[in-house]
């Protein structure tokens, strides 16, 4: 085990880590806000938005990630330069980045996995309790959103650490469209020195490492919020 | 953007279209995910049975088997096992006196695929088994049968349908996990769909098509596995 390396690419790795953390966070909060939209479509009235919600849910969860990322990628970002304006655009230097497809990929596929759990979560809320609302003359706006969510969101609370585990895990594969993440990272170095196993080892224990944190903070959160049993 | 007609032809199956090339890439698919998901189940089955054998050493490493396993992201994993088992069989074979072989990309797929699913059909068979009702064991022990026989007629028709769901799971990962061989190099649907677009410079066309391979195959699956859980669990009571 040679890790002499280390110092070399220290750069290149805490920046990989930050694009890691980066991916992470806003397709976790992006994704989660549209997954809330998407659940409540599908627990709604509206037969177009309930369908066009589970079409949705559908294919991001049928498909794999790679072949969503690649169709973003390669696919939307072959479009992109022939809307008329675009590229003179102050927004042009960030969608011509492949941190910018990734991104949007790993939030709108994550939004599909969460909308779900969020979609069973709100159908566990006991009935009595929105029932209860609405006899106290709250409007559905209000109930939605003192009630229906904060409630149905305690509920899938142990199912989202999971979700964000996972989320995490599928972050790497960002490399293959020129992310330099924590993988991307890895992957140079492995290029440049003919190392196989030490950098994919470090990257290993930093997601790992990660992993243990999300866990942990999960666990903190749930404890915080007091439930009856 | 092109006409639909010249996106039909670059459809057809025949050779100037890429059709071909992606059907066979969906049977690729279709093949190493089920070659990983039976590997993976022979691999849960003596894990699951390991772990509630109550022999400490083997728990133990089954442990850190699973916990690693479901920790370290897919694509790590497909990727360092990829070079790894390479790597290895040839430093054995070389120990034991033979030249380096090329290891398939097929087999080093599925074995790949399998390790990683083997690691959470330990869990899936581990947790059906523990949900048999006690008395059913306790029975079969009273009417004198062994082990051997026992496993055979009580625990494995009672575990399957407990375990059905968690296996439509894994059938589903497995087939989405499958694109990331891509990766390192083999050519199942996702490469082949993007070795099509980066031909043609069509990527929305070819990529859309794989896409509808792949939810073709999950959404046939997810039916399959609906009926093979009402054939298993007919006669039990329906829960609530």
């Amino acid at each position: 085990m040679d890790f002499s390396w280390i110092f070399e690419y220290q750069d290149l790795l805490l920046y990989g880590a930050f694009l890691t953390c980066l991916l992470l966070t806003i397709s976790v909060t992006l994704g989660f806000a549209l997954a809330i939209l998407l659940a409540i479509a599908q627990v709604g009235r509206g037969s177009i938005a309930r369908w066009l919600s589970k079409s949705y849910c559908t294919f991001f969860r049928g498909t794999p990630l790679l072949i969503q990322l690649w169709l973003i990628y390669y696919g939307l970002g072959s479009y992109l330069p022939h809307i008329p304006g675009l590229r003179s655009s102050f927004l042009w230097p960030v969608l011509r980045e492949g941190l910018f497809f990734a991104a949007l990929a790993l939030t709108l596929n994550f939004a599909a996995y969460q909308g779900e759990i969020l979609r069973g979560a709100m159908l566990a809320v006991p009935k009595g309790e929105l029932e209860a609302a609405r006899a106290v003359g709250m409007s559905p706006w209000m109930i939605l959103r003192r009630i229906w969510l904060p409630r149905a969101i305690r509920i899938g609370l142990p199912t989202f650490a999971g979700e964000v585990v996972l989320q995490l895990k599928a972050t790497p594969i960002v490399f293959s469209v020129t992310v330099m993440d924590l993988y991307g990272a890895a992957y140079k170095i492995r290029q440049d020195t003919l190392l196989v196993y030490e950098p994919l080892l470090l990257v290993t224990v930093f997601y790992v490492s990660l992993t243990f944190l999300i866990t942990q903070g999960f666990q903190k959160l749930e404890n915080a919020i007091p439930v009856r049993r | 953007m092109s006409s639909p007609s010249s996106i039909l032809d670059m459809l057809s199956i025949s050779p100037p279209g890429w059709g071909g090339v992606l059907i066979t890439g969906a049977f690729a698919t279709l093949f190493i995910s089920f070659g990983a998901y039976l590997f993976g189940m022979v691999l849960g089955l003596f894990g699951a049975l390991g772990k509630l054998s109550g022999f400490a050493p083997l728990q133990y490493a089954l442990n850190v088997y699973t916990t690693i396993v479901r920790a370290v992201p897919e694509l790590i994993l497909i990727v360092s096992l990829y070079y790894a088992g390479t790597d290895g069989l040839n430093r054995i074979l070389a120990m034991a006196g033979l030249g380096p072989v090329e290891v398939n990309g097929l087999v080093a797929a599925i074995a790949v695929l399998g390790f990683v699913q083997g690691a959470y059909m330990t869990e899936v068979l581990r947790g059906a088994i523990l949900a048999i009702p006690v008395g059913q064991l306790e029975a079969a022990k009273s009417f004198g049968m062994r082990p051997g026989l026992r496993f055979r007629r009580i625990v494995l028709p009672a575990l399957i349908p407990n375990a059905l769901p968690g296996f439509a799971n894994l059938w589903m990962s497995v087939i989405k996990d499958s694109a990331l061989i891509a990766v390192v190099g083999y050519q199942e649907l996702a490469l082949a769909a993007r070795v099509a677009a980066s031909n043609t410079k069509q990527y929305m066309v070819f990529f859309l098509a794989a896409a509808a391979l792949y939810l073709v195959i999950t959404i046939l699956s997810n039916l399959l596995f609906s009926a093979l859980e009402a054939y298993f669990r007919r006669g039990q009571r329906p829960v609530a």
